[in-house]
């Protein structure tokens, strides 16, 4: 079988041997619940303990502030959807958030409205950049909560999390961000940056998928989203994901470790990739070009459509990803892209490279050997492509 | 979402891309802002089909809808090539998935607009032999 160069590492990522290694144990000698009362449950409980206390220190958090969920998902629904319950009892309906959210808490924060809240989606702009005097502008008298994605997922751009959490603190409005795409690739300090609510995701930082977490501010109470057994201190119900769980520990505790050192790489390869694949005419960078994910590379490509793009290069063993409508089985591009202003035939034209820390140089060669091949392949078969060199004679 | 190996065949090694420099008609279908558009060519002689190309900006079912739906009316006679259907373009793919229904209609759009071209160079009226061409309208692409 050929080679596969994976560079898709914003959809998910490997499980590190390290992970795994710690996790089989809870798969085999000690399978026991960790309620349970003898030593095959007890012995269960510590070592969920342990990665409870590693997610917090890589958060600058306690471990009682940290509540292990089934993914990004529930920590997106039970943060948003709570807080809004919650100081709807004071009478705030209102909620902030941008257009360029994850799903899960787009969809959330529709849920949301269905129920009466309103919602006001803040502009990212073109360089997918939240500006933070227009979220002051927009907290009003009865506003309940901010959510602010730390990183987006398609364009990796980063925001500016502790000026806008700042100014919720100032205005006494709660804040939540999901760093799915963010913890283990910028340092993050819930304290010092003034956050309340964080989200985060086992299977982007080589952890299993299926696990996450919830970071919730000591003194803030949520109501929960999950009702049912006491686990979790009576917040989180189901019997816990013991080995996901004992993964998520070691996969932030190397994430966090080795950040530095990792990103000092994983930029030089990210920006060799950009500068290579700008060279391709009519390409373009989407997201800003500094404040961006270190793995992350989106581009579009006019005059071609991102899903055919995604399996030519699947078929010189290349896997990545694309916002064109194709991959999502809707027919408008990516939310993200015309976010931030893209126009829709260019963003059909979409490509999200994701690098990760077991990406090489040589993978990056081979990509930026195949990439332009694979574009002008596609434009030569392109009646848009005509359309658009046309114009330019003209 | 999963294509067929047919499918896949017609993506990976299309046939009949391309251009004809002297078409007797050519059609262009679809457009860049529903992120499909497709371009047919014919030659003609005594009301066969001996040549199509196609030209298509679009996603994977969109070349191979119109890769295949050139095999399928070359050597044909022009009323054969308007029989053409998108499910019979389907069928000859083994299925296409439900949300990429919308790339067939257009390859057989795209056959009958290159033969309302044909039609209207040779100064004969194509709206009572091959019918009314939707436009695809923003907001409502393909289907
Ligand atoms: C920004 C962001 N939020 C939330 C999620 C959902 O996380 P999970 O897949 O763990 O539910 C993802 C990943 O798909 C993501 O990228």
């Amino acid at each position: 079988m050929k080679r596969v160069i994976y560079v898709d590492n914003a959809a998910t990522t490997p499980v590190s041997p390290a992970v795994l290694e710690a996790m089989l144990p809870f798969y085999k000698e000690i399978y026991g619940n960790p309620s349970s009362i003898y030593s095959v449950g007890r012995k269960a409980k510590a070592p969920m303990e342990d990665a409870r206390t590693k997610i917090a220190r890589c958060l600058n958090a306690q471990a009682n502030e940290i509540y292990f969920t089934s993914g990004g998902s529930e920590a997106d629904n039970w943060a948003i959807k709570g807080a809004a319950h919650l100081m709807a009892q004071k009478g705030k309906k209102h909620l902030i958030t941008t257009a360029f959210e994850h799903h899960a808490v787009l969809h959330t924060m529709q849920a949301l409205e269905k129920e009466g809240f309103l919602v006001t989606y803040l502009p990212v702009h073109e360089n997918g950049i939240v500006r933070p005097e227009e979220l002051e502008s927009a907290i009003r008298s009865d506003t309940a909560l901010v959510s602010i994605m730390y990183a987006n997922n398609e364009i990796g751009t980063i925001q500016p999390i502790p000026e806008l959490a700042e100014i919720c603190r100032k205005h006494g409005v709660l804040f939540h961000t999901d760093a799915v795409q963010a913890v283990g690739n910028v340092p993050i300090d819930v304290k010092a940056q003034q956050i309340d609510m964080l989200s985060l995701s086992g299977h982007k930082l080589h952890a299993p998928k299926g696990v996450g977490a919830l970071y919730i501010r000591q003194g803030l109470v949520l109501p929960n989203l999950i009702d049912g057994g006491a686990q979790e201190r009576n917040r989180r119900a189901g019997t816990e994901n013991v080995a996901g769980i004992v993964g998520l520990g070691v996969a932030i505790e190397e994430a966090c470790a080795g950040m530095e050192e990792r990103n000092r790489r994983l930029c030089a390869m990210r920006d060799r990739l950009i500068e290579g694949a700008l060279q391709i005419p009519r390409s373009r960078l989407n997201g800003d070009r500094q404040q961006r994910l270190p793995g992350n590379v989106s581009l579009c490509f006019e005059g071609i459509e991102g899903e055919s793009l995604l399996l030519m290069l699947d078929m010189k063993g290349i896997c990545a990803s694309s916002g064109s409508a194709c991959t999502s089985g809707s027919l408008d591009p990516s939310h993200v892209l015309l976010a931030i202003g893209l126009p829709h035939e260019i963003a059909h034209g979409s490509l999200r490279i994701s690098l990760g820390s077991q990406n090489t140089e040589e993978e990056i060669d081979q990509i930026l050997e195949e990439l332009p091949k694979v574009v002008s392949y596609l434009r030569s078969m392109s009646p848009l492509w005509d359309h658009i060199t046309k114009n330019d004679r003209n | 979402m999963l294509y067929s190996e047919k499918v896949m065949d017609h993506f990976a090694n299309p046939r009949n891309v391309g251009e004809i420099a002297d078409a007797d008609g050519v059609g262009e279908v679809g457009n860049s802002k529903c992120g499909d558009i497709m371009r047919m060519y014919l030659k003609v002689e005594n009301d066969v089909i001996t040549d199509v190309k196609f030209k298509t900006f679009g996603c994977g079912a969109a070349i191979a809808t119109s890769s295949m739906a050139t095999e399928m009316v070359k050597g044909k006679t022009i009323s054969e090539a308007l029989k053409l259907t998108n499910r019979a373009v389907m069928e000859a793919l083994d299925g296409l998935p439900p949300v990429k229904v919308h790339c067939s209609v257009l390859a057989e759009q795209a056959i009958k607009a290159a033969v309302a071209d044909y039609y209207t160079r040779r100064g004969i009226d194509p709206t009572p032999i091959v019918g009314k061409i939707p436009e695809c309208e923003e907001g409502h692409c393909g289907v």
